[in-house]
């Protein structure tokens, strides 16, 4: 029973129980150890950066999964994020040693090419390395936060909540390419070689850069799930659901959006930092509509009630999309379309939603032929849907039939 | 405590782009009172407990609650001060279980990071259990509430309330739909529930009233048409006119 009293509670149940900690744990085992196996660096780098992207729709599971709410401006965040993280790698890249032929030496090249003559004041903190780091969840933070209060208070939601975020990402794209002396422009900020003296174009470097980004992802996936199976996390469904009785049972509904959409943007940022890191470059491409739309696909291919799923969703749809567009450039815009539709009608719980309805059962009854030996032992593939992950749909042709035949 | 008044509604008035919704409405609810509120359609009955709820705003009059002013007030607050509202269909979380609902409504935990750190305490458990029995609900605690029967889902938002122990519970149209045995289950359980507490409820079923009514209270056009024992209302002339009559 679900009521049991609290002594009994392990504490693996804070994480959603021991199936979801094995399936983090496989995942771990995937990334941290099978890929880098299998991968030459050139190749892992490339996963590395289909990771990043994991964060972002491990935080859209969260916000729109159980939130019910649709952001389409994740990229912002990623942006502020992967920015905040250039800007610190930028001005370490343009010392005055490096940048004695310019015409005021000691600032990042762009601003030179701009004649800008000193250092703007925002870009001050990023000659501190432990101030970017709070940096790259305090700046996105904030605004998620600013975003998240001018609207939830207002209860501006659902549709309108989704056009605003998508325009403020095309706002957001315009000011960088527009303020070309002060962010680099359309070319972004690029020519970063070394993290505090180090330089993170050796291989060595990239390796160490994509375990730190895989431990992160996984860290937010079990933050994720603890959010998820807290109280907090039963509120997010029940407000989707029933957003007027949670309001009427003493909650202040807007700061529960907030919070959740907080969250959603401050992991979207951690992985645009990451993104930074390993490729080395930080443009406005990555935050605007696109891009921002692409993050949503990624999370419902995935499945947009499991963290699981999402990972693994945006870590395929990407793999796809690299080897895609290689082959036929043009094609694979059609295709991600194609693919976003398929979703949305044929498997709205994606692939976490296939799989607890197709995979779980062929192991339990692969687990009844060959004993009990079977689920200790599950294949690699993303597990199954949380338990809360169920077709409303249905249950509610349920319920209404089961009240038609009390009441006749 | 020294006064019978718990709620004291005064000259209320919302208009809605001039049409008088409630009109110059005054009424008052002593403690431990089961109170109906009857009338036609659009005679501003769901509008009132709106407006007691803060779910819409008044534009006159004043509502007192324990002497506390509830019109300027957000609607969790009013929630806080121990005000429940039961809405007219059953507003349950569907993909959640009948333990899942009353544990959310129990008034704990009520903050983000409340919430976040809530620890599921014996008392909480208790509570939930003993909020299930009352409301026949017992040995489905672990059933998804949208498989419940529309009965059980008026019952299970009822308890919802109940957990949370509000001092005036609101119920619009809590048997509508319901079957003769789960309207009688019904009555029983508001004779429980309203021994410590004040219930307003709207209601439609003239038996049901009878039943359970202290007093009646007959809306009409937003304005207060009669007020009284049930006998005594329905032998009032304008209210067989305009309500009861046909």
């Amino acid at each position: 029973m679900s009521t049991q009293p609290a002594v009994k509670a392990s504490w693996m149940d804070k994480f959603g129980g021991r199936g979801k900690l094995i399936q983090i744990l496989i995942i771990g085992v995937l990334i941290l150890g099978v890929l880098p196996m299998v991968a030459d660096i050139f190749r892992l780098n490339l996963y590395g950066k289909y990771l990043t992207y994991a964060f972002v729709a491990a935080g859209l599971v969260l916000c729109w999964g159980y939130g019910g709410i649709l952001s389409l401006g994740q990229g912002i965040f990623f942006g502020l994020g992967g920015y905040c993280m250039a800007m610190f790698l930028k001005l370490e890249a343009s010392s005055p040693e490096n940048t004695a032929i310019q015409s005021t030496p000691g600032i990042p090249d762009f601003m030179d090419w701009n004649q800008l003559t000193e250092l703007p004041w925002f870009w001050q903190p990023f000659h501190s390395f432990t101030a970017t780091l709070l940096l790259i969840v305090a700046v996105p933070a904030l605004f998620a936060f600013l975003i998240g209060f001018a609207m939830f208070k207002r209860r501006v939601g659902g549709v309108y909540f989704a056009i605003i975020t998508q325009a403020i990402a095309s706002i957001m794209t315009i000011l960088i390419i527009g303020q070309q002396g002060y962010t680099g422009g359309i070319n972004g900020i690029t020519d970063l070689r070394t993290l505090m003296g180090w330089s993170i174009q050796t291989d060595f470097a990239k390796y160490v850069l994509y375990f730190a980004c895989c431990g992160g992802l996984i860290l937010c996936l079990l933050v994720g799930q603890f959010i998820l199976n807290s109280r907090y996390g039963q509120l997010l469904i029940a407000m989707r659901d029933q957003e007027d009785r949670v309001r009427f049972s003493g909650y202040d509904v807007a700061n529960i959006k907030i919070f959740v959409f907080v969250v959603a943007s401050v992991f979207s940022a951690i992985g645009g930092a990451f993104f930074t890191l390993q490729v080395g470059f930080m443009s406005p491409s990555f935050v605007g509509t696109v891009a921002s739309i692409e993050m949503v696909i990624f999370c419902a291919v995935g499945g947009r009630l499991s963290l699981i799923g999402a990972a693994y969703g945006a870590f395929l749809v990407n793999l796809a999309k690299s080897s895609l567009s290689e082959s036929f450039p043009q094609l694979w815009v059609v295709a991600m379309g194609a693919l976003f539709i398929a979703v949305v009608m044929l498997f709205p719980r994606g692939l976490a939603g296939l799989v607890s309805d197709y995979a779980a059962p062929l192991r339990e009854r692969l687990a009844s032929r060959f004993g009990r030996k079977a689920p200790s032992n599950p294949e690699p593939v993303p597990a199954p849907a949380a338990p809360e992950t169920r077709q409303p749909a249905t249950r509610k042709d349920v319920a209404v039939g089961s009240a038609q035949e009390t009441h006749g | 405590m020294n006064t019978p008044i718990l709620l004291a509604v005064e000259d209320l008035t919302v208009s809605f782009d001039g049409f008088k919704a409630v009109d110059g409405l005054s009424l008052y609810v002593e403690r431990n009172e089961v109170r109906v509120v009857i009338g036609p359609n659009g005679a501003g009955k769901t509008t009132l407990l709106d407006l007691i709820c803060g779910k819409t705003r008044a534009t006159g009059g004043s509502i007192k609650f324990k002497d506390i002013e509830l019109t300027k007030l957000a609607e969790n607050q009013i929630v806080h001060r121990g005000v429940g509202r039961k809405f007219q269909t059953p507003s349950i979380y569907e993909n959640l279980t009948v333990a899942q609902n009353l544990e959310l409504s129990y008034p704990a935990g009520r903050t983000v990071f409340g919430s976040l750190f809530f620890r599921r305490t014996r008392a909480v458990t208790e509570r939930v259990r003993d909020i299930a029995r009352q409301i026949y609900l017992d040995e489905d605690l672990d059933k998804s509430a949208g498989l419940l029967s529309h009965g059980q889902k008026q019952w299970l938002e009822i308890g919802m309330l109940l957990i949370q122990d509000p001092e005036l519970l609101m119920l619009d149209e809590p048997v509508a739909g319901m079957s003769v045995v789960e309207r009688e289950r019904t009555a029983e359980l508001l004779k429980t529930i309203s021994q410590n507490r004040s219930v307003l409820v709207i209601e439609h079923d003239m038996d049901f009233v009878k039943d359970i009514a202290h007093k009646v209270t007959v809306l009409h056009q937003g304005k207060l048409l009669a007020e009284g024992k049930m006998e005594d209302v329905q032998k009032n002339e304008r209210v067989i006119e305009v309500y009861l009559g046909h």
